[in-house]
């Protein structure tokens, strides 16, 4: 994309998730996460955008590449990143959101990126703050920057997101990433599918615009996209579905499902992946596999979310 | 309380609405010594005796005071979220005349001293009547049936474990068995405890937040079961809260099978749906969770019918430090006592039920449930009156309420219902 093109506008002082953003909105954070993909190529990285400009990241769950794709993000839009996570601060010693947010906000800063076990919690702390606030996602709600990735590498390696038809597979239930995309794909007029065992299935699902499939092979049935998510160990035992290998004969990407997809579908997966229990080594690491290029993704993504709300922080 | 003798005084030229007859009428009502003496079209200001305290009510309306039959009020052991002197300033600005105090105190109500201290701490700090409802069983821990007997001649009302339900269905059996020997009235909170553990309503809005939801079955499982030992043993059954379309069904299914059953809804659930949750609004995190639109129609359509029984306020107050924090992380509950009344008239404004039909689930029908001689405008009942004015306009402010603790699910809402006068035994407990 030519950088002499108009500056696309974003509405929002936050990001805080897919839900409430047009259509417009995304296909702007999509281009100029484009331009963050070349400037990320280069030798030379360092843009100033963001000069001058502090983000903290604070990471009430562990993450790492969410975390230091943010950060890289941050660094190479000039900002100053702190990163704070939560197993040493007050917030261990009973302190409550709400103080740790005015706590930071007297310290300034014109960014926040959050994550937090629990949906509901960014929204919460974006209202007692100043500054802009990207979720970095918040329990099982939503996940705007994976969604974003996830369209972005979709859309240059299809060329368009609209009438492809996606699938999502796994725990649904548990899953942010799974709302956010969802929303996301379906506003850019992707048919979107989910499978799923019915105890990883939330209720009025089908509500959200998406086709449910409790079989995996027929719901992989000449899909374009097969999207795979993590389930999580303590899921697999006999509370959602009865076993590791149960689970992965009957919803576990191999070979043999792949092949009814399209014969040019591509799997995605958003990480930390459980190599045997959702989805087969070769796949992952197989021809068809948009894995790694989605972590490349995720890092323009994040330029791009910064720079958009940089156009709402004052002075700015 | 001051239940001492008072100026006698003459409410006249209102709009007289007795829930227990569903009468409406105009005229006045004349008390003295704490009770009705004379009430209808002829108590007027010229017929009433001269030392009597005379209040021209302009066509106001005057019915008997509302009757809580679940309200928390901090006493003993959580003084910090409230008190009784609290609770009962926000009940008389409220109109409610009579509030059952829930037995989830520390130390619980399972003991006949602490029902003997809350009689005193109401006698000496209340501006209303607190009626103290029991434990149901021991420690409120499902085990062991309370000491029924002792508990009602200390002034207990009924027995219920205030929001622990009963797993055990033997000791549910026992202890209505037990009650029916007494003519106690048992209160229950049905709820499976596992189904229970998500935070709100089950369905699309809950998936969309991605909150955790709560079916009906949590609520319709147990209540099934206990219509099943209601018919087995004959005792006296009130379910707290019912809040969806099965529940309706199973109590309709045992009143038509002449079972001693009754029920009651709390007025967030009449007047709130999930949707109301919107950005994760802690105020409306409720137990049970607030249903759906259509759910919430469906109840205000069993108070029309008289179904569901009684309306509570389900006064639950909780401190902010507990409410501040991400939605599933937030306490459960919400303050009530002092805009039931107001909310409530929203659906009589609506057009959903008529006045004596609102009154009569705030008094009359409590006062039956818990055979108690208030909720009657008549001649010979205690004066527990309040004068309103239906129409007037208000916007709750929270921290204008009086409870002590200022989450209201009505923040900022606004609300049509005033109450101007409140007696309790013929005192003025507000105006």
């Amino acid at each position: 994309m030519s950088h002499a093109a108009p500056r696309p506008t974003f509405p929002h002082r936050h990001l805080l998730g897919i839900e409430g953003l047009s259509r417009p909105d995304i296909e702007a954070l999509l281009d100029l996460a484009e331009e963050a993909v070349d400037v990320s190529r280069q030798v030379e990285k360092k843009r100033a955008t963001l000069r001058g400009r502090t983000q903290i990241n604070l990471f009430f769950e562990a993450s790492t590449r969410t975390q230091s794709s943010f950060e890289l993000a941050g660094k190479r839009l000039g900002a100053d990143v702190m990163n704070m996570s939560v197993a040493n601060s007050s917030v261990k010693k009973g302190e409550t959101l709400i103080d740790t947010a005015i706590t930071l906000n007297a310290m300034r800063p014109d960014i926040i990126v959050v994550r937090h076990a629990q949906a509901g919690a960014v929204h919460l702390l974006a209202r007692k703050v100043d500054c802009s606030v990207v979720n970095a996602g918040d329990g099982a709600h939503e996940h705007p920057t994976q969604a974003l990735l996830d369209a972005l590498t979709i859309r240059r390696n299809k060329g368009r997101i609209d009438a492809l038809t996606v699938a999502i597979c796994g725990d649904i239930l548990h899953s942010r990433v799974a709302r956010s995309n969802i929303i996301l794909l379906t506003a850019l007029g992707a048919r979107v599918r989910v499978i799923a065992p019915s105890t990883l299935l939330p209720e009025g699902i089908e509500r959200m615009g998406v086709e449910v499939f409790r079989d995996m092979r027929a719901g992989l049935k000449d899909v374009d996209i097969v999207m795979m998510l993590r389930l999580q160990r303590e899921r697999m035992n006999g509370a959602f579905v009865p076993s590791v290998r149960e689970y992965f004969r009957f919803f576990g990407l191999d070979a043999d499902k792949l092949k009814l997809a399209k014969h040019d579908a591509l799997v995605m997966h958003p990480g930390p992946m459980n190599r045997g229990v959702e989805i087969d080594s070769s796949i992952a690491d197989g021809p068809q596999s948009l894995i790694r290029e989605q972590v490349e993704m995720g890092v323009a993504v994040r330029m791009a979310v910064l720079e958009a709300l940089a156009q709402h922080l004052p002075n700015g | 309380m001051p239940f001492q003798a008072f100026q006698p005084i003459a409410l006249v030229n209102a709009r007289l609405v007795d829930p227990a007859r569903g009468t409406e009428t105009r005229g006045g009502v004349f008390v003295r010594d704490g009770y009705i003496v004379a009430v209808g079209g002829d108590v007027t200001a010229q017929s009433v005796p001269s030392d009597a305290r005379v209040v021209d009510c302009a066509g106001d309306v005057v019915a008997p005071g509302l009757i809580d039959m679940q309200a928390f009020v901090g006493e003993p052991g959580a003084e910090h979220r409230e008190t009784i002197a609290t609770a009962t300033t926000a009940a008389a600005i409220g109109g409610v005349t009579t509030i059952v105090s829930r037995a989830d105190t520390h130390p619980p109500v399972d003991d006949p001293a602490v029902v003997d201290f809350l009689k005193r701490r109401a006698r000496d700090t209340g501006s209303v009547r607190v009626l103290p409802m029991a434990a149901l069983t021991r420690g409120r821990e499902g085990r062991e049936i309370a000491e029924f007997g002792l508990l009602l001649e200390a002034g207990a009302v009924a027995f219920g474990d205030a929001g622990h339900s009963l797993r055990n269905a033997q000791v549910m059996r026992r202890a209505l068995s037990y009650a029916r020997d007494f003519d106690a009235l048992i209160v229950h909170y049905a709820e499976e405890r596992d189904l229970a553990g998500g935070v709100m309503n089950a369905g699309e809005f809950a998936s969309r937040l991605g909150l955790s939801g709560v079916p009906q079955e949590a609520e319709s499982i147990v209540l099934d079961r206990d219509m099943r030992l209601v018919a087995l043993t004959g005792g006296r059954y009130h379910a707290a809260s019912v809040t969806c379309e099965q529940s309706l069904e199973i109590i309709s299914r045992a009143k038509a099978a002449g079972l001693p059953v009754t029920c009651g809804v709390s007025i967030n659930h009449l007047t709130l749906n999930e949707n109301d949750i919107g950005d994760y609004r802690t105020f409306l995190k409720l137990r049970p969770p607030l249903r759906r639109e259509e759910t919430r129609r469906a109840l205000v359509e069993a108070v029309a019918s008289g179904l569901i029984d009684v309306i509570v306020s389900d006064h639950d107050p909780q401190d902010v430090e507990t409410k501040r924090l991400p939605f599933a992380e937030a306490e459960f509950g919400a303050i009530g006592l002092e805009t039931m009344l107001a909310a409530g008239l929203r659906l009589v404004h609506a057009g959903d039920l008529a006045l004596p039909q609102l009154l009569r689930a705030l008094s009359s029908r409590p006062a039956e449930i818990l055979k108690l001689p208030q909720g009657r405008l008549v001649a010979g009942a205690p004066a527990d009156i309040i004068r309103f004015d239906p129409d007037e306009p208000f916007v709750v402010v929270p921290e204008k309420l009086h409870s002590k603790c200022g989450n209201t699910p009505f923040d900022e809402a606004r609300l049509q219902g005033r109450v101007k006068m409140t007696l309790v035994a013929g005192a003025v407990a507000y105006e």
